[in-house]
Protein backbone atom coordinates (compact mmCIF):
# COMPACT_ATOMS: atom_id res chain seq x y z
CA UNK A 1 0.00 0.00 0.00
CA UNK A 2 1.09 3.15 -1.12
CA UNK A 3 0.87 6.17 1.64
CA UNK A 4 1.37 6.34 5.25
CA UNK A 5 -2.41 6.86 6.09
CA UNK A 6 -4.69 4.07 5.67
CA UNK A 7 -5.91 4.76 1.94
CA UNK A 8 -9.17 7.17 2.25
CA UNK A 9 -8.79 8.50 -1.35
CA UNK A 10 -9.34 6.80 -4.63
CA UNK A 11 -8.80 8.98 -7.58
CA UNK A 12 -11.04 7.57 -9.81
CA UNK A 13 -14.18 7.44 -7.72
CA UNK A 14 -16.49 10.19 -8.34
CA UNK A 15 -17.26 13.11 -6.37
CA UNK A 16 -20.56 12.65 -4.65
CA UNK A 17 -23.50 15.16 -3.37
CA UNK A 18 -26.77 14.59 -2.31
CA UNK A 19 -30.27 16.19 -1.59
CA UNK A 20 -33.04 14.96 0.64
CA UNK A 21 -36.39 13.88 -0.52
CA UNK A 22 -39.02 15.11 2.35
CA UNK A 23 -42.38 15.38 3.55
CA UNK A 24 -45.23 13.85 5.21
CA UNK A 25 -46.48 10.28 4.76
CA UNK A 26 -47.75 9.38 1.47
CA UNK A 27 -47.31 12.92 0.11
CA UNK A 28 -44.68 11.15 -3.14
CA UNK A 29 -41.36 11.16 -2.21
CA UNK A 30 -40.71 7.43 -3.01
CA UNK A 31 -42.77 8.39 -6.93
CA UNK A 32 -40.25 11.63 -7.37
CA UNK A 33 -36.91 9.66 -6.05
CA UNK A 34 -38.36 6.89 -9.28
CA UNK A 35 -39.24 9.69 -11.47
CA UNK A 36 -35.83 11.29 -11.64
CA UNK A 37 -33.26 8.52 -10.92
CA UNK A 38 -31.18 6.96 -13.46
CA UNK A 39 -31.69 3.27 -11.46
CA UNK A 40 -35.08 1.94 -10.12
CA UNK A 41 -34.68 3.10 -6.80
CA UNK A 42 -33.18 1.62 -4.10
CA UNK A 43 -34.11 0.68 -0.54
CA UNK A 44 -32.30 -0.30 2.81
CA UNK A 45 -34.03 -1.27 5.45
CA UNK A 46 -31.92 0.16 8.80
CA UNK A 47 -33.11 -1.89 12.13
CA UNK A 48 -34.58 0.25 14.56
CA UNK A 49 -32.52 -0.94 17.68
CA UNK A 50 -29.56 0.39 16.22
CA UNK A 51 -31.29 3.88 16.91
CA UNK A 52 -32.09 3.65 20.34
CA UNK A 53 -35.42 3.04 20.13
CA UNK A 54 -37.21 0.97 22.80
CA UNK A 55 -39.29 -1.59 21.90
CA UNK A 56 -42.28 0.26 23.26
CA UNK A 57 -41.73 2.78 20.72
CA UNK A 58 -42.58 0.27 17.72
CA UNK A 59 -46.20 0.18 18.58
CA UNK A 60 -48.15 1.37 15.96
CA UNK A 61 -45.68 0.87 13.05
CA UNK A 62 -46.86 -0.99 9.91
CA UNK A 63 -47.12 -4.55 10.85
CA UNK A 64 -44.73 -5.95 8.55
CA UNK A 65 -41.76 -2.98 8.97
CA UNK A 66 -42.33 -3.34 12.51
CA UNK A 67 -38.34 -3.70 13.16
CA UNK A 68 -36.81 -1.68 10.32
CA UNK A 69 -37.21 1.73 9.03
CA UNK A 70 -36.98 1.88 5.35
CA UNK A 71 -34.90 4.24 3.29
CA UNK A 72 -35.33 5.10 -0.76
CA UNK A 73 -32.56 6.50 -2.57
CA UNK A 74 -32.24 7.24 -6.26
CA UNK A 75 -29.32 8.34 -8.61
CA UNK A 76 -28.14 11.18 -11.04
CA UNK A 77 -25.03 10.93 -12.87
CA UNK A 78 -23.93 14.75 -13.52
CA UNK A 79 -20.72 14.00 -15.20
CA UNK A 80 -18.23 11.46 -15.18
CA UNK A 81 -16.49 12.78 -11.98
CA UNK A 82 -19.85 13.42 -10.11
CA UNK A 83 -22.79 12.26 -9.14
CA UNK A 84 -25.89 13.05 -7.26
CA UNK A 85 -27.93 11.36 -4.84
CA UNK A 86 -31.43 11.98 -4.09
CA UNK A 87 -32.57 10.52 -0.47
CA UNK A 88 -36.37 9.82 0.22
CA UNK A 89 -36.51 10.86 4.00
CA UNK A 90 -38.49 8.46 6.43
CA UNK A 91 -42.30 9.76 6.38
CA UNK A 92 -43.44 9.41 9.96
CA UNK A 93 -42.43 11.89 13.05
CA UNK A 94 -41.42 8.99 14.91
CA UNK A 95 -38.35 8.46 12.62
CA UNK A 96 -36.75 11.41 12.75
CA UNK A 97 -34.07 10.51 14.49
CA UNK A 98 -32.75 9.77 11.38
CA UNK A 99 -32.95 12.92 9.16
CA UNK A 100 -30.29 14.55 11.28
CA UNK A 101 -27.85 12.35 9.83
CA UNK A 102 -29.36 12.43 6.68
CA UNK A 103 -29.27 15.94 6.63
CA UNK A 104 -25.48 16.06 7.58
CA UNK A 105 -24.03 17.58 3.90
CA UNK A 106 -26.71 17.56 2.03
CA UNK A 107 -26.48 20.23 -0.71
CA UNK A 108 -30.24 20.96 -0.08
CA UNK A 109 -33.61 19.72 0.00
CA UNK A 110 -37.47 19.21 -1.31
CA UNK A 111 -40.22 19.86 0.49
CA UNK A 112 -42.74 17.38 -1.10
CA UNK A 113 -46.87 18.62 -0.47
CA UNK A 114 -49.69 17.06 -0.69
CA UNK A 115 -52.26 19.86 -2.12
CA UNK A 116 -54.86 17.83 -0.19
CA UNK A 117 -53.48 17.91 3.13
CA UNK A 118 -50.79 20.52 2.98
CA UNK A 119 -50.11 20.02 7.00
CA UNK A 120 -49.26 16.78 6.29
CA UNK A 121 -45.62 18.56 5.83
CA UNK A 122 -45.41 21.50 8.32
CA UNK A 123 -43.39 19.37 10.56
CA UNK A 124 -40.67 18.64 7.46
CA UNK A 125 -40.54 22.54 6.65
CA UNK A 126 -39.73 23.50 10.53
CA UNK A 127 -36.84 20.73 10.91
CA UNK A 128 -34.94 22.14 7.74
CA UNK A 129 -35.92 25.75 8.90
CA UNK A 130 -34.26 25.53 12.09
CA UNK A 131 -31.27 24.25 10.60
CA UNK A 132 -30.96 26.95 8.47
CA UNK A 133 -30.86 23.78 5.67
CA UNK A 134 -31.86 25.20 1.86
CA UNK A 135 -35.12 24.49 0.28
CA UNK A 136 -37.54 24.84 -2.07
CA UNK A 137 -41.41 23.00 -1.78
CA UNK A 138 -42.96 21.00 -4.58
CA UNK A 139 -46.72 21.06 -4.61
CA UNK A 140 -47.44 17.52 -5.72
CA UNK A 141 -50.83 17.91 -7.52
CA UNK A 142 -51.79 14.22 -7.59
CA UNK A 143 -54.53 13.93 -10.01
CA UNK A 144 -52.78 16.05 -11.89
CA UNK A 145 -55.17 18.95 -10.50
CA UNK A 146 -53.49 22.17 -9.45
CA UNK A 147 -56.64 23.87 -7.51
CA UNK A 148 -54.50 26.20 -5.70
CA UNK A 149 -51.96 29.15 -7.11
CA UNK A 150 -48.77 28.54 -5.27
CA UNK A 151 -48.70 32.11 -3.87
CA UNK A 152 -52.11 30.40 -1.80
CA UNK A 153 -49.96 27.42 -0.72
CA UNK A 154 -47.10 29.52 0.31
CA UNK A 155 -49.58 31.48 2.52
CA UNK A 156 -50.79 28.46 4.19
CA UNK A 157 -47.50 26.52 4.73
CA UNK A 158 -45.81 30.67 6.10
CA UNK A 159 -42.72 29.74 4.04
CA UNK A 160 -40.60 33.07 3.64
CA UNK A 161 -40.57 34.47 0.45
CA UNK A 162 -36.57 33.45 -0.53
CA UNK A 163 -38.52 29.66 -0.73
CA UNK A 164 -39.66 28.78 -4.15
CA UNK A 165 -43.31 27.27 -4.04
CA UNK A 166 -43.49 24.97 -7.07
CA UNK A 167 -46.47 23.18 -8.46
CA UNK A 168 -45.48 19.73 -9.45
CA UNK A 169 -46.06 16.33 -10.47
CA UNK A 170 -44.00 13.68 -8.99
CA UNK A 171 -45.20 10.90 -11.50
CA UNK A 172 -43.48 13.21 -14.04
CA UNK A 173 -39.46 13.16 -14.84
CA UNK A 174 -39.59 16.55 -16.34
CA UNK A 175 -41.52 18.04 -13.44
CA UNK A 176 -39.11 16.35 -10.61
CA UNK A 177 -36.06 17.67 -12.75
CA UNK A 178 -37.50 20.53 -12.62
CA UNK A 179 -38.30 20.84 -9.04
CA UNK A 180 -34.30 19.89 -8.84
CA UNK A 181 -33.01 22.62 -10.85
CA UNK A 182 -35.23 25.76 -9.07
CA UNK A 183 -33.80 24.23 -5.61
CA UNK A 184 -29.94 24.44 -7.42
CA UNK A 185 -30.86 28.12 -8.85
CA UNK A 186 -31.86 28.91 -5.11
CA UNK A 187 -28.48 27.56 -4.16
CA UNK A 188 -26.80 29.41 -6.93
CA UNK A 189 -28.53 32.73 -5.85
CA UNK A 190 -27.49 32.45 -2.22
CA UNK A 191 -23.97 31.74 -3.27
CA UNK A 192 -23.64 34.55 -5.58
CA UNK A 193 -24.50 37.07 -2.18
CA UNK A 194 -22.30 35.47 0.28
CA UNK B 1 -41.72 -13.22 3.92
CA UNK B 2 -43.98 -13.53 6.82
CA UNK B 3 -44.08 -11.26 9.67
CA UNK B 4 -43.17 -13.94 11.94
CA UNK B 5 -39.14 -13.60 11.18
CA UNK B 6 -39.16 -10.05 12.38
CA UNK B 7 -37.52 -10.57 15.52
CA UNK B 8 -35.25 -12.76 12.85
CA UNK B 9 -34.02 -9.72 11.13
CA UNK B 10 -33.38 -7.83 14.24
CA UNK B 11 -30.68 -10.40 14.94
CA UNK B 12 -29.44 -12.26 11.84
CA UNK B 13 -27.26 -8.93 10.02
CA UNK B 14 -25.23 -8.62 13.15
CA UNK B 15 -24.49 -11.91 13.38
CA UNK B 16 -22.65 -10.88 9.93
CA UNK B 17 -20.43 -8.68 12.02
CA UNK B 18 -19.34 -11.39 15.45
CA UNK B 19 -22.08 -9.40 17.24
CA UNK B 20 -20.98 -5.42 16.76
CA UNK B 21 -23.34 -3.00 16.12
CA UNK B 22 -20.67 0.39 16.28
CA UNK B 23 -18.41 0.90 13.62
CA UNK B 24 -14.42 1.23 14.51
CA UNK B 25 -14.68 4.58 12.17
CA UNK B 26 -16.68 7.46 10.92
CA UNK B 27 -15.48 7.11 6.89
CA UNK B 28 -18.10 5.36 5.42
CA UNK B 29 -21.43 8.13 5.70
CA UNK B 30 -24.18 7.10 3.09
CA UNK B 31 -22.69 8.63 -0.07
CA UNK B 32 -18.86 8.05 1.02
CA UNK B 33 -17.65 6.13 -2.03
CA UNK B 34 -15.94 2.68 -2.10
CA UNK B 35 -13.06 1.16 -4.14
CA UNK B 36 -11.56 -2.06 -4.06
CA UNK B 37 -7.84 -2.12 -4.09
CA UNK B 38 -6.41 -3.65 -7.34
CA UNK B 39 -4.91 -6.09 -6.91
CA UNK B 40 -5.48 -7.46 -3.69
CA UNK B 41 -2.79 -7.62 -0.63
CA UNK B 42 -1.37 -10.60 -0.76
CA UNK B 43 -2.60 -11.59 2.81
CA UNK B 44 -4.81 -13.94 4.58
CA UNK B 45 -8.15 -13.45 2.99
CA UNK B 46 -11.13 -12.93 5.01
CA UNK B 47 -13.17 -15.99 5.42
CA UNK B 48 -16.57 -14.71 5.22
CA UNK B 49 -18.40 -14.01 1.99
CA UNK B 50 -19.81 -10.94 2.61
CA UNK B 51 -16.77 -9.86 2.47
CA UNK B 52 -16.07 -11.35 -0.93
CA UNK B 53 -19.60 -9.79 -2.08
CA UNK B 54 -18.37 -6.21 -0.93
CA UNK B 55 -15.09 -6.78 -2.75
CA UNK B 56 -16.71 -7.87 -6.14
CA UNK B 57 -19.58 -5.30 -5.74
CA UNK B 58 -17.07 -2.42 -5.51
CA UNK B 59 -14.59 -3.41 -8.41
CA UNK B 60 -15.79 -0.20 -9.50
CA UNK B 61 -16.62 2.92 -7.60
CA UNK B 62 -19.48 2.46 -5.50
CA UNK B 63 -21.41 4.84 -2.91
CA UNK B 64 -21.98 2.76 1.00
CA UNK B 65 -26.15 3.01 0.54
CA UNK B 66 -25.44 1.44 -3.25
CA UNK B 67 -23.50 -1.12 -1.79
CA UNK B 68 -25.66 -2.01 1.54
CA UNK B 69 -28.63 -2.27 -0.88
CA UNK B 70 -27.54 -4.03 -3.34
CA UNK B 71 -26.21 -6.52 -0.35
CA UNK B 72 -30.08 -6.47 1.12
CA UNK B 73 -28.33 -5.62 4.33
CA UNK B 74 -28.79 -2.57 6.77
CA UNK B 75 -26.75 0.37 6.40
CA UNK B 76 -25.23 0.26 9.88
CA UNK B 77 -23.86 -3.38 9.30
CA UNK B 78 -22.20 -2.53 5.94
CA UNK B 79 -20.25 0.43 7.55
CA UNK B 80 -19.09 -2.43 10.33
CA UNK B 81 -17.73 -4.68 7.38
CA UNK B 82 -16.09 -2.12 5.63
CA UNK B 83 -14.33 -0.66 8.29
CA UNK B 84 -12.50 -4.52 8.41
CA UNK B 85 -12.26 -4.01 4.82
CA UNK B 86 -10.31 -0.42 5.04
CA UNK B 87 -8.31 -1.58 8.27
CA UNK B 88 -6.94 -4.92 5.98
CA UNK B 89 -6.04 -2.31 3.18
CA UNK B 90 -8.60 -3.74 0.93
CA UNK B 91 -10.71 -1.07 -0.28
CA UNK B 92 -10.30 2.72 -0.22
CA UNK B 93 -13.17 4.82 0.72
CA UNK B 94 -13.50 8.88 -0.72
CA UNK B 95 -15.50 11.22 1.24
CA UNK B 96 -18.37 12.92 -0.31
CA UNK B 97 -17.81 16.59 -1.36
CA UNK B 98 -18.14 18.89 1.81
CA UNK B 99 -21.26 21.16 1.75
CA UNK B 100 -20.53 24.51 3.58
CA UNK B 101 -23.36 27.09 4.11
CA UNK B 102 -21.08 29.63 5.22
CA UNK B 103 -18.91 29.97 1.90
CA UNK B 104 -20.78 27.38 -0.58
CA UNK B 105 -19.31 26.17 -3.45
CA UNK B 106 -20.69 27.94 -6.57
CA UNK B 107 -18.53 25.72 -8.85
CA UNK B 108 -19.87 22.59 -7.75
CA UNK B 109 -23.29 24.16 -7.26
CA UNK B 110 -23.35 25.25 -11.35
CA UNK B 111 -21.99 21.98 -12.74
CA UNK B 112 -25.07 20.07 -10.58
CA UNK B 113 -27.40 22.62 -12.03
CA UNK B 114 -26.19 22.03 -15.59
CA UNK B 115 -25.98 17.98 -15.38
CA UNK B 116 -30.03 18.51 -14.22
CA UNK B 117 -30.55 20.70 -17.01
CA UNK B 118 -29.36 18.23 -19.47
CA UNK B 119 -31.60 15.40 -18.04
N1 LIG C 1 -52.39 9.93 -8.60
C1 LIG C 1 -51.20 10.18 -8.06
N2 LIG C 1 -50.68 9.29 -7.20
C2 LIG C 1 -49.47 9.54 -6.67
C3 LIG C 1 -48.74 10.73 -6.98
N3 LIG C 1 -47.59 10.71 -6.27
C4 LIG C 1 -47.59 9.59 -5.56
N4 LIG C 1 -48.72 8.87 -5.80
C5 LIG C 1 -49.13 7.61 -5.19
O1 LIG C 1 -49.33 7.86 -3.80
C6 LIG C 1 -48.83 6.79 -3.01
C7 LIG C 1 -47.77 7.28 -2.05
O2 LIG C 1 -46.66 7.74 -2.78
P1 LIG C 1 -45.17 7.50 -2.27
O3 LIG C 1 -44.26 8.05 -3.31
O4 LIG C 1 -44.95 6.10 -1.85
O5 LIG C 1 -45.18 8.43 -0.98
P2 LIG C 1 -44.06 8.62 0.15
O6 LIG C 1 -44.61 8.00 1.39
O7 LIG C 1 -43.97 10.11 0.31
O8 LIG C 1 -42.80 8.00 -0.31
C8 LIG C 1 -48.30 5.75 -3.98
O9 LIG C 1 -49.28 4.79 -4.17
C9 LIG C 1 -48.04 6.56 -5.26
O10 LIG C 1 -48.18 5.76 -6.40
C10 LIG C 1 -49.34 11.66 -7.91
O11 LIG C 1 -48.77 12.69 -8.25
N5 LIG C 1 -50.56 11.32 -8.42
MG1 LIG D 1 -41.74 6.44 0.59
Amino acid sequence: MAGSDVATDASSAPDTVKILIAGGFGVGKTTMVGSVSEIAPLRTEEPLTMAGLGVDDLDGIEEKRATTVALDFGRITISRDLVLYLFGTPGQQRFWFMWNDLALGALGAVVLVDVRRPESSFAAIDFFERRGIPFVVGVNGFHGDHPYPPEDIRDALAVPEHVQVLLCDARERESCRDVLIALLDQLIATAVQT
Amino acid sequence: MGGGDSAGRLVRPFALTGGRTRPSRADFTLIATVTAVDPQPVAAAPVQPEYTRILRLCAEPLAVAELAARLDLPVSVVVILLCDLLEAGRITVRPPRLVSRTTPDLDLLKKVRDGLGRL
